[in-house]
């Protein structure tokens, strides 16, 4: 692999970029590797790559149904904080943020991590409480966040109407080491380090069937052959239910569709994300000028990857209240990803009912910041057979009631 | 923009004046049950790529409940029926039938 550098642009410069390597290879399946990772996606290739990074396990296949990144990696609105409420939410998804700040350096490739600030609004009283509880349990954790008056809210965000009538803020909960990253970037330097340690990342490979005997996972049956394993990582978020049943189990969780939407580029207007959890709205601007827009799931079961468009209507509304600029712009676009939902609304990274099948899902709404963490303890959990970040997150505590209870602290703008 | 038909009041309208509730025909573990059972009919679900029995209730409407049956892959919906019944009527399984030829209606019905 050629190493990025400002020496390396200087000289393509000269010779018309014709030296341009692939940033990974097309690779075809072996007949059998050490592990396979289901879903080249954030999570799945991180995944690999701190199983290949931590613990020198590099016969490592990641398969992909249909592109790279090409599921809710490429579909979310790129925010990334670790203001969470419980302790083990803290403890991973804060390992994640940490992970984001030298991922451009680690992995030699423009993630464009903008630790910009997030701000989570309060706009309501039971909002403000609960913001001040989260910015006292983060205190304890170790995560910096602080709670900030309405003035300070509208002094980092002046486009904003702070005055209601209908939501006024009231406060917020400010993270200054929040923010933004490019999506795409973060799934394509995870595949070209993978790459670049002999693993392959084989795309178009869709996997129809598990292999398993006496109860031990054997291998997968694709529409490129069979291929085997000693150990399995699922990562595939909303299509989790349908592998689990491909495997012979059954998962606490429901496949929903969330959908975002961008405007038309337009000057910088605002530096740094917003989170609106009680109109089910989140906002930043992206680097060419888009406003990016978060908005709700439809509540019913969906794989179809578009969201309805009363849902659209409802956001927008209730943003442009408190960003009164917002009703002059056009929308571009709109899409949906499938997100995977838990009962407690937190993730599940853990063994499974079949010996050597690890599963990595349940990220549900909030999925992107978290996956060099995710990836970081998986790895550890598929290698070790457990690791102190995923202890808590494990299938065993639906049965046992010891939920990691997010819903009440994150709403569903997650 | 889903089309839903309400058993109860017989009005057929938009989504927007009703609101989902999950997978339909869950059979109730209590006391005296095992772990398992008691984990099974709380939290796990089948979330089918496919058809789906649903609850839904008509909450801008006449409030009352019924079950739908519908796809989650293509948005259709293939009917509704009373919410008193612990399984899909057989004129339910035919509509489906009909649409979907081959589906296994045995090992999803249940």
């Amino acid at each position: 692999m050629k190493k990025y550098s400002v020496f390396a642009v200087a000289r393509e410069a000269m010779r018309h970029h014709t030296g341009w390597d692939r940033a990974w290879r097309d690779a075809q399946p072996k007949a059998k590797y050490d592990v396979i990772i289901i879903g080249a996606g954030g999570h799945g290739l991180a995944t690999a790559y701190y199983l290949g990074k931590n613990f020198g396990i590099t016969n490592v296949a990641i398969l992909e149904k249909g592109w790279l990144g090409g599921g809710n990696t490429g579909r979310n609105t790129t925010i990334i904080r670790s203001n969470y409420l419980q302790d083990p939410s803290a403890a991973i998804y804060e390992k994640s943020r940490s992970l984001y700040e030298t991922m451009s350096q680690d992995l030699n490739y423009n993630v464009m991590f903008s630790p910009r600030g997030v701000i989570m609004l309060a706009q309501t009283e039971h909002e403000c409480r609960g913001y001040k509880r989260t910015a006292h349990a983060n205190a304890l954790q170790g995560v910096p966040t602080e709670w900030i008056t309405p003035a300070r809210v509208k002094e980092l965000c002046p486009i904003m109407n702070i005055d209601g009538p209908r939501y006024p803020v009231l406060g917020g909960l400010w993270q200054a080491r929040g923010g933004t990253a490019r999506h795409d970037a973060v799934a394509w330097a995870y595949a070209r380090a993978c790459s670049d340690m002999g693993m392959d990342v084989i795309q178009k490979c869709e996997v129809t069937g598990i292999r398993s005997e006496g109860g031990k996972v054997v291998g997968v049956s694709t529409n490129r052959g069979d291929i085997g394993c000693d150990k399995l990582g699922m990562v595939v978020a909303g299509h989790s239910g349908h592998l689990a049943e491909m495997a012979g189990f059954r998962l606490p969780m429901e496949s929903v569709a969330l959908q975002a939407l961008v405007s038309e580029p337009i000057k910088p207007a605002m530096d740094i994300v917003v989170m609106a959890n009680t109109v089910h709205g989140y906002l930043s601007q992206s680097d060419k000028g888009e406003m990016v827009i978060g908005g709700g799931t439809d509540g019913y079961n969906n794989y179809t990857q578009r969201g309805s468009f009363h849902h659209i209507e409802e956001t927008v509304r209730a943003l442009i209240e408190t960003f009164p600029m917002l009703s002059r712009l056009k929308m571009l676009r709109q899409w949906g990803g499938i997100v995977d939902v838990t009962g407690d609304r937190s993730p599940v990274l853990s063994k499974t009912p079949v010996e050597g099948i690890f599963i990595n899902a349940g990220w549900g709404t909030g999925g992107f910041k978290a996956i060099p963490g995710s990836g970081w303890a998986m790895a550890e959990l598929m290698a070790k057979g457990r690791s102190p970040l995923t202890d808590a997150f494990g299938l065993e505590r639906f049965v046992e009631g010891r939920f990691i209870d997010e819903s009440v602290a994150a709403g569903v703008a997650h | 923009m889903l089309n839903i038909h309400c058993p109860n009041c017989g009005i057929t309208a938009e989504e927007t004046e009703f609101h989902a509730h999950g997978e339909a025909h869950l059979k109730r573990f209590g006391p005296g049950s095992s772990d398992d059972q008691f984990e099974s009919y709380l939290f796990m679900r089948k979330n089918p790529k496919g058809v789906h029995f649903e609850r839904w209730r008509h909450q801008n409407g006449c409030g009352k409940w019924f079950h739908v049956a519908r796809c989650t892959m293509t948005l259709e919906v293939f009917a509704s029926y009373s919410a008193q019944t612990y399984a899909p009527p057989q004129e339910v399984l035919d509509i489906i039938e009909n649409k979907r030829p081959g589906w296994n209606a045995q090992e999803d019905a249940t």
